[in-house]
């Protein structure tokens, strides 16, 4: 056994626990996860059923941990784990994986098959089994400091292009400021509007917040490639930065993985509770709006539909804030099929757009997402997630779909009345 | 070996036995798989209303949004043997009769004609769900010899009993110990199979719900 799987295999039957072993003995293999799984639905292939995704960790379950599979090992009677089947396994696991959590929303016996494969991502990655694209991330968001390679030098750039396009000054390293933001590199490099949006909000409900030059990036691609240490060091930079400056609320980035990795993940992963909040912008938005301190104006016409990011809404609880704060400026707001809890993947979560190896399959899963467009025909889509919206504006493209994406955020900015002064100023 | 002594030892030492192993084996299976624990959530929790894990214990048994249509039979098939496998196991006279002598537990028992009647829809039920194991490609390839012999192992039983009920076959004595026998090796299998999710399932939904409850995601 190579030094590589030893570890693997030592951190795989670190990770199961009660819940674990109590959904490999619940599985009656009824197959209805795959009717879930956007890759099952999309390729009709039935080894992308989720269950079987799990397959090496449940018979690592098995041989550790149970009587009868231990006296099978002793015997001879069972399969080991190999390089070779876990090297086959990494397609299940990562390519045709994105976290999204819709199998384990349908399972009837009730496991959290999701809950699974995040905790086998550990054993992959620990083995060497993890994707070239999402380790790369990870290296550069470990070495550099994000995913994507963006320095502060860039966050400083975009700050003085906000600053000038709005009049409006970014605070950066500010002590007792209410608010934290911390951004997507995918927000630094492609979707610099988000920064602006941010800004005009703060400044019209009269809140102080800063960016951290230490941690101004938000995504952990140490969650997706299922390494807890990476992970670890990556959100102790934004917990670092928090507690240095002293903010009430860290605020999650339109990205859904993010707010995972801050939000429920964080504190696990640094062994103690936050003494700061966190949350997602959306929710930050609806607040404002609830306590009267985020006004708009006027309304979108043309139709618009709101893709759900699975982390936000399925994995993250904030279901209603968005269709909310989506009425509030758009007049012709319709919901797809599935829309909310049970909404499909856009294809790319989980670190799966990372995976260059894996688009062609991506492209096939996305099918999914064109039949609930297919069913509203939206003029344009709204998102909260910059992954999402980076990966639907590539499929849409890819199946020549003419349907632009935008994200919330900057939706609700584009209503706030222009002369609106902040509060007091 | 007479059929009679066939069915004296199946009454006696072949179920002393039988309920002998499945009791130790379920205390022993639950144990095994609850005392490895898990970690405390340290994330600070969101609280919504019906998002619990004792909520998904009983959610679950209904179809999420837009699933029965994916899947009608292995929803409706589902139901119909599980009701029916519970009208025959404890609202059948006989049964109940043994259930009291080895607990001194029992209650009214349902009309023999309705029990009857409910054996042999669970029977069709069974049937029609096999064929759906075969026929859908996700099922079919999920499945291993374990799924076929659980399959077996509960519908022997079923048609054992009800085929001695019938006087079908072979005399009564000899089909009522084949009866005995089969839910002794169901009775034996059951904590040590998939069929034990009789008793995991409910912990199962449970940490669902309650993982997810803590993010405010009623599941």
């Amino acid at each position: 056994m190579s030094a590589s799987l030893e570890k693997g295999i030592r951190v795989l039957k670190a990770v199961i626990d009660a819940p674990i072993a109590s959904y490999f003995n619940s599985c009656v293999h009824c197959g209805l996860c795959a009717e879930a799984c956007l890759f099952y639905t999309e390729t009709g292939d039935p080894k992308y059923t989720p269950i079987h995704k799990l397959e090496p960790l449940r018979r690592i379950y098995e041989q550790e941990y149970t009587l009868l599979g231990r006296l099978k090992k002793i015997v001879g009677l069972s399969k080991a784990v190999t390089d070779d089947e876990l090297d086959q396994w990494q397609e299940l696991v990562y390519n045709s994986c994105t976290l999204c959590g819709r199998c384990s929303a349908v399972c009837p016996v009730g496991n959290d098959i999701v809950y699974m494969v995040r905790k086998f991502r550990e054993g992959m990655a620990a083995s060497g089994h993890a994707p070239e694209g999402i380790k790369s991330a990870v290296n550069r968001t470990v070495t550099i400091g994000s995913p994507m390679g963006v320095k502060l030098p860039a966050v400083l750039a975009q700050m003085k292009h906000v600053e000038a396009d709005y009049g409006i000054p970014i605070p950066l390293d500010v002590e007792d400021a209410e608010y934290m933001v911390v951004l997507s590199s995918m927000e630094i490099i492609n979707f610099p509007e988000y920064l602006g949006a941010v800004a005009r909000i703060m400044q019209q409900a009269g809140k102080t917040w800063t960016l951290c030059s230490t941690a101004f990036e938000a995504t952990n691609a140490g969650i997706q490639i299922g390494n807890s240490d990476l992970a670890r060091v990556i959100v102790s930079r934004i917990v670092e930065g928090a507690e240095k400056f002293k903010v009430k609320t860290v605020i999650s980035p339109e990205c859904g993985h993010a707010y995972t990795a801050l939000r429920w993940e964080g504190a696990n992963l640094i062994g103690r509770p936050f003494s700061f909040e966190v949350q997602h912008i959306v929710e930050v938005l609806d607040e404002f709006q609830r306590q009267g301190w985020l006004r708009t104006e006027g309304f979108e016409t043309d139709k618009l539909t709101f893709h759900d990011p699975c982390q936000l809404v399925r994995r993250g609880g904030v279901i209603r804030q968005p269709r909310t704060l989506m009425r509030s400026v758009a007049q012709n707001f319709v919901e797809m099929p599935d829309a909310g809890y049970m909404n499909w993947c856009c294809g790319g979560g989980g670190g799966a757009s990372a995976i260059e190896e894996g688009e062609a399959l991506r492209l096939e899963a996305f099918k999914k997402k064109k039949t609930q467009f297919d069913a509203v025909k939206p003029d344009r889509v709204v998102t909260a997630c910059a992954n999402c919206r980076i990966v639907l504006e590539e499929s849409l493209e890819h199946y020549r779909m003419d349907i632009p994406v935008i994200g919330l955020t900057e939706l609700i900015a584009e209503h706030i009345p222009e002369r609106n002064k902040p509060e007091g100023a | 070996m007479t059929d009679l002594q066939f069915l004296t030892w199946v009454r006696g030492p072949g179920l002393d036995i039988a309920v002998g192993i499945f009791l130790l084996g379920v205390l022993w299976r639950l144990f095994e798989i609850y005392s490895l624990g898990r970690s405390k959530d340290l994330s600070a929790p969101r609280r919504t209303p019906g998002a619990s894990g004792l909520h998904t214990v009983f959610r679950r048994s209904l179809p999420p949004p837009g699933m029965l249509k994916c899947s009608p039979v292995s929803y409706l098939g589902g139901y119909i043997f599980h009701i029916g496998l519970a009208i025959v196991v404890f609202g059948f006279a006989p049964h109940i009769l043994l259930i009291r002598n080895l607990t001194g537990l029992s209650w009214p028992a349902l009309p023999s004609q309705f029990v009857d009647l409910a054996a042999v829809v669970t029977m069709a039920a069974m049937t029609v769900m096999l064929a759906d194991r075969i026929n859908k490609p996700a099922k079919r390839f999920l499945s291993t010899f374990e799924d076929w012999f659980t399959w077996a192992a509960t519908f022997l039983p079923v048609l054992t009993g009800w085929m001695a009920v019938q006087h079908l076959l072979l005399p009564y004595t000899a089909m009522l110990a084949l009866h005995i026998l089969s839910v002794e090796i169901l009775l034996i299998v059951l904590p040590f199979t998939k069929l034990f999710h009789a008793f995991t399932l409910f912990g199962s939904r449970w940490y669902n719900g309650k993982v997810n409850g803590h993010r405010g995601v009623p599941v």
